[in-house]
């Protein structure tokens, strides 16, 4: 059955009004300035070890976001930061406009549900780009000034590959959210389950999943069962998106298996290589590339099943 | 002409029926009410008309147009007032409408003077710039109907349009219905109070657990229901009166009522062949006044029949 008329009638409205409904929200201004204030200070706080230790680093600018403590930037964005602020962003966007009882006036409208919630998806997502490109401009001047030397083009590159991943990473979390918010009537309990799930994925989860893995692998194979371990560990955005921060933002490290292993105070020595050589940009994002496709096709699953319950859902209250 | 028709629409959630098998049409220009305590299935009436609800079985035209296959044009053309309507508090009153506006596709300039000449319409021109949070329940209808005004849409759908009002506002209120009607916008309104709404509607179909146990106007329905439609009071002073009262047309039961009152119950209003009988046998008539059947009275009377049809089945 063909429906008449585009299903994104409406749509540039929507995201309109709710992009001037997000930058208008107290909290939402809050929580941007909260997000943007601990990120300046962990970096400002990392500044000063980098120009004393290793002024030889030829990436001495990425350094900024890997070396700085006793938090790395990246760790406080995937633990903290961008959680919070999509959470904030998407708790109540629908059950709000039940609760208002707004929802079914809107829906009255000349426009398809589609509209609807698409415009609330694009305006999260705009918000949190425009707060994420703002903070990432703030990091780098502070570097510039900070370091006193220009980053070089790779190292921009390097810089905006995690300005992309983190608005992706913050997609997921807002698709989260959105679907949370849709399946509760209450905003009360949207925002328990999502934090719940945030917790749940950064914390537990982590330390979980190398029992999982025991528990499931049989082989005896120590590096075997480290693979298995990272497999489970995986299923939670924040270990994908710390990976591939990893890999993206270090050229010495030329595999997951490395970066992990080097967390666990072991070097993996692969045969006919150099240890610590730099590889290049795009040999970085290929060693990466699946957990990339993964965080991408993990906010987009969350997005469809948001609108397939949508869609579903019954109007009145 | 009919704007709506409702064939044997059927709503089900999980296997029950919550509106049965249902058919009524409202013809362009009247003022349909459907009547019936909360939880009769009139608001899920009203979605499966505005295409905001699926449709289980049976069939849907508004305007001509099939609600499941072409909601957009139907919600083009019908304008619908939610039950216990919502607006953003944070914006003001112009802003909502300006958003619903936008929504309904109106460009800029007649987007602002639709929204002024319907905010004075509904007599909130006074309070255009102050936000909706500080409006009370029958403003925020009024605000409601502002919105099918901008629409200029051919059917207003009013849920529950009265509900939680006070005495004043509903009468506001009834009156902007009124006024859409001689405008010539067909209207469909739902109330659980059947006094209020009496005055306004044309027709009315009352509505028993997903049913439509009755249709057609309130007089009908007096007559259907309670036997002789109208009841008439008199109050006068005579000879005999009683029996010369009786003896009247049309007239099927005198009941007295008190001193020298009685109430005649008869098929058609007997007001002046019982006048002409008072002063027949040189009485004195004090007083003489019509009891329309109330919908009360109806809807109370039908369910009491049925309902002991239904202990005895």
């Amino acid at each position: 059955m063909r429906r008449e008329g585009s299903a994104l009638h409406g749509f540039g409205v929507v995201t309109l009004k709710e992009i001037a409904d997000h930058f208008s929200s107290i909290l939402v201004v809050v929580l941007v300035v909260l997000v943007t204030a601990t990120a300046i200070v962990v970096v400002s706080l990392g500044l000063a070890p980098i120009k004393e230790t290793t002024a030889e680093d030829p990436f001495l600018f990425l350094l900024l976001f890997t070396r700085s403590s006793p938090l790395t930037l990246p760790l406080l964005l995937s633990a903290f930061l961008v959680p919070l602020l999509a959470i904030g962003l998407g708790f109540d966007a629908v059950s709000g406009e039940h609760n208002r009882r707004t929802l079914s006036r809107i829906l009255s409208q000349p426009i398809y549900r589609d509209a609807l919630l698409f415009g609330k998806f694009a305006a999260g997502l705009f918000t949190l780009t425009v707060t994420f490109i703002v903070l990432w401009l703030l990091v780098i001047g502070l570097g510039l000034w900070g370091l006193g030397i220009p980053p070089n083009a790779e190292e921009m590159a390097r810089a905006l590959i995690l300005l992309l991943i983190t608005i992706v990473y913050g997609a997921f979390w807002f698709a989260l959210a959105l679907l949370f918010s849709i399946v509760f009537r209450s905003a009360a309990a949207a925002v328990l389950v999502s934090l719940g799930v945030w917790l749940f994925v950064t914390f537990l989860w982590p330390s979980f999943a190398p029992y999982i893995a025991n528990a499931v692998s049989g082989s005896g194979d120590i590096l075997g069962l480290l693979e298995t371990q990272q497999a489970f560990a995986r299923l939670s955005p924040v270990v994908l998106y710390n990976e591939i921060v990893a890999i993206v933002l270090d050229p010495s490290v030329r595999s997951t298996q490395q970066s992990m292993l080097a967390g666990l105070g072991l070097a993996l020595i692969e045969r006919g290589s150099i240890p610590g050589a730099p590889i290049p940009l795009l040999q970085s994002v290929l060693i990466v590339w699946p957990q990339i496709v993964g965080l991408v096709a993990g906010s987009i699953l969350l997005f469809v099943i948001a609108y397939i319950v949508f869609q579903r859902q019954e109007v009145r209250a | 002409m009919n704007v709506i028709e409702a064939t044997n629409l059927t709503k089900r959630y999980n296997g029950v029926a919550v509106v049965n098998g249902i058919s009524f049409s409202v013809a362009q220009g009247e003022i349909f009410g459907l009547l019936g305590p909360n939880g009769a299935g009139k608001t899920t009436t009203i979605l499966m008309l505005l295409g905001l609800s699926e449709i289980s079985d049976g069939q849907a035209r508004v305007l001509g147009h099939d609600p499941v296959r072409e909601p957009l044009a139907v919600k083009r053309r019908v304008g619908y007032l939610p039950d216990q309507v919502g607006f953003y508090d944070k914006l003001t009153a112009a802003e909502n409408l300006r958003y619903t506006a936008r929504l309904m596709g109106l460009e800029r300039g007649e987007r602002e003077q639709k929204i002024r000449s319907a905010l004075g319409h509904v007599g909130l021109a006074d309070v255009t710039e102050e936000r909706v949070a500080t409006f009370s329940r029958g403003m925020r209808q009024r605000l409601g109907l502002a919105e099918i005004l901008i629409k200029q849409a051919e059917i207003a759908i009013l849920d529950e349009p009265t509900s939680g009002l006070d005495p004043q506002a509903t009468l506001e209120l009834l009156n902007i219905i009124r006024d859409l009607k001689d405008h010539g916008v067909s209207v469909l309104l739902s109330s659980h109070l059947l006094d209020r709404v009496q005055s306004v509607c044309d027709r009315v179909a009352l509505f028993a657990r997903g049913n439509i146990a009755l249709i057609g106007t309130v007089p009908e329905l007096g007559r259907q229901v309670l036997g002789g439609g109208f009841r008439v009071e008199v109050e006068a002073e005579g000879p005999g009166l009683a029996e010369r009262l009786a003896a009247v047309p049309g007239v099927q039961q005198v009941e007295p009522a008190g001193r020298g009152r009685w109430r005649l119950t008869s098929d058609h209003d007997v007001r002046p062949e019982a006048a002409a009988a008072v002063v027949g046998v040189g009485g004195r008539l004090l007083r003489l006044s019509v009891e329309e059947p109330s919908l009360e009275a109806i809807y109370t009377g039908y369910f009491k029949t049925h309902e002991g049809e239904r202990h005895a089945a």
